[in-house]
């Protein structure tokens, strides 16, 4: 027996003891029909072969370990940075429990939202009954200030129409004629839940800008000299927000954070469980309108919010994801100009401090080989921040990025000597990695929790950055934008290449003598 | 802290009605009808627990049940790690499910074993708008060809396959042929359908029935030679290693385990099944219906068991041991007493620190009522429970051997019910899931997520016990509950000091 009350034992050792290694080997031989080792071990080593990559990446019609997720899960994450706000998404009850779920593994946080839990009798009648009863109990049981609604592909493929079944809902009660109930449509075959923020986006902005939906007179725009900001999908939302409301209040900027859930995603532990907390106000997201300009830190997250804004007579400008120093230069030019406001002596030395870290570590990075996955911008992001660490960002791929995000890869590379032999890989998923991470290799891998599994399997030591993160706690409450930002993310990186310079040099009296103090 | 220790059971039934009475208030009159259906406070004698289940959820109110995708993707299919199993439709539902389950298993992942991959058709517009049956027999084309060891396939179907009409039964059978009989299981598991991730299992079970039974050549030599103690463990998905700490006690009172359903199960071990002498059944739920089949096809008894807790365990060790010779109710007897002094210091380190404590659970399957022996192992005391997605007979079963007088039970319960009452109850422990892990924490309450063990585990069989025992006691006895006020804010609340 190896369980023991003194040291309980858990699963990662109790199925180590004798008994247990012996009752799954009897399995395996006895019942599952295993095939021939060899011949695993032989299909496992032509799994790393070109042949191998050649056939993956051949592939027309199957997708393996895609790093995308699907469009309600951007419109949940959207809605919750709005004040009191409950993001309702019309459609099967099961895809709401998997948006908390995954929001919640991520952030260590409740995730509020709810669903109209239509069934098959909503499947042939549509879903109406369950908008109009689904509103009443939202509204009543949870007294948000807003209910902003969403779609599931099964009310996408019946046809329902949110604008209609809204306005019905209101005239038979469910919520007051004047509260607000904006909407998208949010279908989960397009785009993935960076469309779904675009579009949760865009239809909050459109309901408080252009007249709610035909209730009220459209707002006109009185520039009022202040800035829009928008984050995007981002799993650093809670630290990255803080840290820009930081540098916003010190360059004296007036600003909107539209979308805040910074507060929502980090709730103090104190007795009380808040299902709202903080967020853009609904006044402030109806008054966004009279801004000087809006600036997205994500392009592929507002790809319809920014043309929408722009249309209402604002300046825009989007970044992709910037991290490091050059992206944050221009960042922070970009607010400068626009608002007038001087770019402040403290950011100055922020800057300076993180050139200080770069210039200081840049030998342990410089030459090193990166493959790099997630959201477009955040590939980007991290592509150009490696750059310029005189790294190189070998392959970096996005499921959900297109051909125009990869033609701005290749720019990218194309602008820097360490750029040279590096490939984007647009449309590609986590398989395919893994036969680029096997026939290419690369010293460092960066991706969220499912990069894991390309670790184990091809042996590239895996940095976390990206989303979801479910497997290390509290990261994202760092932020990763700004001088500061940029600071956290080199130390990530370093930790990570020391790491694994001791962990190739520990072995007593054979590899030891470079087992180094100093670093 | 726990107001049940000191209360008369009438005064707690009296509480708990009134509490039901508080929290239908807030509903709509049409949904407070409704959801009264699904609240009760047991009555001890009574056959079930006096409430409705296994209806639709209403729209709005949060419900924290799932779909027919996730009861047979993720519960029933999703574990069989040799076959290679595909969410068909859009991109979400297969993503949010990947790997989140932890079905513990043996084998080379992504070369013969697949249980922590996410094979996904990826819907895009254009398969909507044209039908996706081209490209799911591509799919399997693309899959024979990259994963050659690879045993079976399933289809599982998201809600756009069932809408657009899409013929995957067809596509399947082609397919089949084209591969010389290979097994391709096509599954109807659409998310719309049904209330709840409890018409998914069954689905699931039909598919297995239809798709593997009803295929197995009952003519071809047996892989292994019978012997008269082959048993199958049916109901457990190997959550943290569940049913290797099952499987190890019922090897060592000397039956021989041919086939685990579905965790780190095969489909050579689903094929072999019908050649059980008995099955053992966990997850009464998720699998009570291949079971039924199993024992009008092919007359293989069944027998519900319970591993949570040595109480229990001791109990369905002899009960199933009733079923054979007396070599092994020898047996049985031979490994409770091994496991005794085991089970004794883990109850003489965990006990005192637990005893008295009260926990308010919300599970699913099997666990709202089957976890209530280990507590009260512990010397604790299960206030209230309840089922995501049971039906009567799961009642029924928590009235006749679980519950006890008073026990609130709350059926599909909201996230606003479930909030109102824990706050008003004071457990010193809320057993559920993800989703109301922090909001229960936030609020101070010590909890553990009782569908994934919270990461630990495994919970099963004797040696799971002794994770289980440690487990409540670190939740409840963390340090860190005492300093969730600010010591410059803290005063005592004095209508909790008044109740006691």
């Amino acid at each position: 027996m190896t369980q023991n009350a003194e040291h309980v034992l858990d699963h990662f050792e109790l199925f180590r003891g004798p008994e247990y290694q012996q009752m799954l080997a009897n399995k395996k031989t006895l019942f599952e029909n295993p095939h021939d080792p060899a011949e695993v071990e032989r299909i496992r080593e032509w799994a790393k072969t070109p042949e191998y990559r050649e056939k993956n990446f051949a592939r027309e019609a199957l997708t393996v370990n895609p790093a995308k997720a699907c469009q309600p899960l951007g419109a949940v994450f959207v809605a919750v940075g709005f004040e009191g706000t409950l993001p309702f998404v019309h459609g099967s009850q099961g895809c709401v429990a998997y948006y908390r779920s995954h929001l919640s593994r991520h952030f260590k946080e409740p995730s509020s939202c709810v669903s109209s839990s239509m069934t098959e009798d909503a499947a042939v009648f549509g879903g109406l009954n369950n908008m109009i009863d689904g509103l009443a109990n939202t509204y009543n049981m949870y007294q948000p200030k807003m209910i902003a609604v969403s779609t599931t592909c099964m009310a996408e493929v019946i046809g329902d129409d949110l604008n209609a079944f809204i306005k019905t809902a209101k005239e038979k009660g469910s919520v007051p004629a004047e509260y607000d109930v904006p909407f998208a449509h949010t279908p989960a075959f397009v785009g993935s839940h960076v469309t779904g923020y675009d579009n949760a986006l865009k239809g909050i902005l459109e309901h408080f800008w252009d007249g709610k939906a035909g209730t009220a007179p459209k707002l006109e725009r009185k520039e009022n000299g202040k800035i829009n900001f928008i984050g995007g999908f981002d799993g650093y939302t809670v630290g990255n927000i803080r840290e820009m409301k930081r540098i916003f209040e010190l360059m004296g900027i007036e600003y909107t954070i539209l979308a805040d859930n910074s507060d929502v995603f980090d709730t103090p532990t104190d007795g009380e469980f808040r299902m709202y907390d903080g967020g853009t106000t609904l006044e402030d997201a109806a008054n966004a309108i009279h801004a000087k300009a809006t600036i997205s830190m994500q392009q592929y997250c507002t790809e319809k919010t920014l043309p929408f804004v722009q249309g209402h007579g604002q300046e825009v400008a989007a970044f992709n994801h910037p991290v490091g120093v050059s992206a944050t230069d221009d960042f922070l030019m970009t607010l400068s100009r626009i608002t007038g406001k001087p770019i402040a002596k403290a950011l100055e030395q922020e800057r300076g401090r993180l050139v200080d870290a770069m210039a200081d570590s840049s030998a342990h990075i410089h030459g090193k080989k990166f493959a790099i996955y997630g959201d477009p911008d955040l590939c980007y992001g991290l592509a150009a921040f490696l750059l310029e660490l005189g790294a190189e960002p070998t392959h970096v791929l996005s499921t959900n990025g297109n051909k125009a995000w990869a033609e701005k890869m290749e720019g990218l590379f194309a602008s820097s000597p360490f750029g040279k032999n590096c490939h984007a890989y647009p449309g590609k998923d986590l398989w395919h990695m893994r036969s680029l991470l096997f026939t290419e290799p690369v010293d460092f891998l960066i991706g969220n929790t499912y990069g894991k599994y390309l670790e184990r399997d091809t042996g590239t030591p895996l940095i976390r950055i990206g989303f979801p993160v479910f497997d290390r706690h509290h990261h994202h409450r760092y932020p990763v934008w700004g001088y500061q930002g940029g600071m956290n993310v080199l130390v990530k990186i370093l930790d990570k290449i020391f790491d694994e310079i001791d962990k190739n040099t520990n072995v007593p009296a054979k590899t030891d003598y470079s087992f180094d103090i100093i670093r | 802290m726990s107001l049940a220790t000191t209360e008369s059971v009438a005064e707690i039934k009296a509480r708990n009605k009134q509490l039901i009475d508080e929290v239908l208030k807030v509903y709509p009159e049409k949904t407070a009808k409704r959801r009264a259906k699904h609240l009760n406070v047991h009555e001890a004698g009574k056959s079930d627990c006096g409430v409705k289940s296994n209806l639709k959820s209403i729209p709005g109110v949060m419900t924290i049940r799932g779909c027919a995708y996730a009861g047979s993707k993720g519960v029933v299919w999703g574990p069989i790690k040799d076959m290679i199993h595909i969410s068909h439709g859009p991109v979400g539902c297969g993503q949010y499910s990947w790997a989140a389950r932890r079905n513990y298993y043996i084998g080379t992942t992504g070369i013969d074993t697949f249980v922590t991959m996410q094979f996904t058709s990826d819907f895009q517009e254009k398969d909507i708008v044209f039908g996706g049956d081209k490209k799911l027999a591509k799919i399997i084309d693309e899959i024979q060809e990259l994963f050659p060891l690879n045993h079976g396939i399933t289809i599982q179907s998201e809600c756009p396959i069932g809408l657009i009409g899409d013929d995957i039964e067809a596509v399947s059978k082609v397919k089949s042929k084209e591969y010389d009989g290979k097994t391709i299981v096509p599954v109807r598991c659409e998310g719309f359908r049904g209330v709840s991730q409890s018409l998914g299992h069954h689905i699931a079970n039909d598919a297995v029935r239809d798709w593997i039974f009803d295929k197995v050549n009952p003519e071809a030599k047996p892989a292994f030679e019978p012997t008269p103690y082959d048993v199958a463990i049916i109901g457990d998905y190997n959550i943290g290693g569940d049913a290797w700490s099952s499987r190890i006690l019922l090897e060592e009172m000397g039956l021989r385990v041919i086939a685990q359903w579905s965790g780190d199960g095969s489909l050579a071990e689903l094929e072999a099944t019908p050649k059980a002498k008995l099955n053992v059944l966990h997850c009464y739920r998720s699998m009570n219906y291949i079971s039924r089949h199993m024992e009008e096809k092919f007359g293989i008894p069944w027998c519900e068991y319970n591993f949570f807790g040595p109480s229990k365990i001791a109990e369905s060790l002899r009960k199933i041991a009733s079923f054979f010779d007396d070599k092994i109710k020898e047996g049985a007897e031979r490994v409770i007493a091994k496991y005794q002094p085991l089970m004794d210091a883990v109850i003489a380190k965990y006990r005192p620190r637990l005893e008295g404590k009260t926990v308010m659970l919300f599970v699913g399957g099997l666990r709202p009522r089957h976890v209530i022996g280990a507590y009260e192992d512990l010397g604790m005391e299960v206030v209230g429970t309840g089922y995501e997605f049971g039906h009567n007979d799961d009642y029924q079963r928590t009235a006749q051997h679980y519950v006890k007088d008073g026990t609130l039970i709350y059926d599909d319960v909201t996230g606003y019910e479930f909030e109102r009452f824990v706050e008003k109850i004071q457990p010193d422990l809320v057993g559920s899931g993800i989703k109301e892990k922090y909001v229960f924490q936030k609020m101070g309450v010590p909890f553990r997520q009782m569908h994934s063990w919270d990461y630990s585990g495994p919970y099963h069989g004797y040696d799971g016990f002794a994770i289980f025992a440690r487990d409540m006691d670190m939740a409840i006895n963390s340090p860190i509950w005492k300093k969730t006020k600010a010591p410059w804010k803290d005063a005592p609340r004095p209508s909790l000091m008044a109740a006691e």
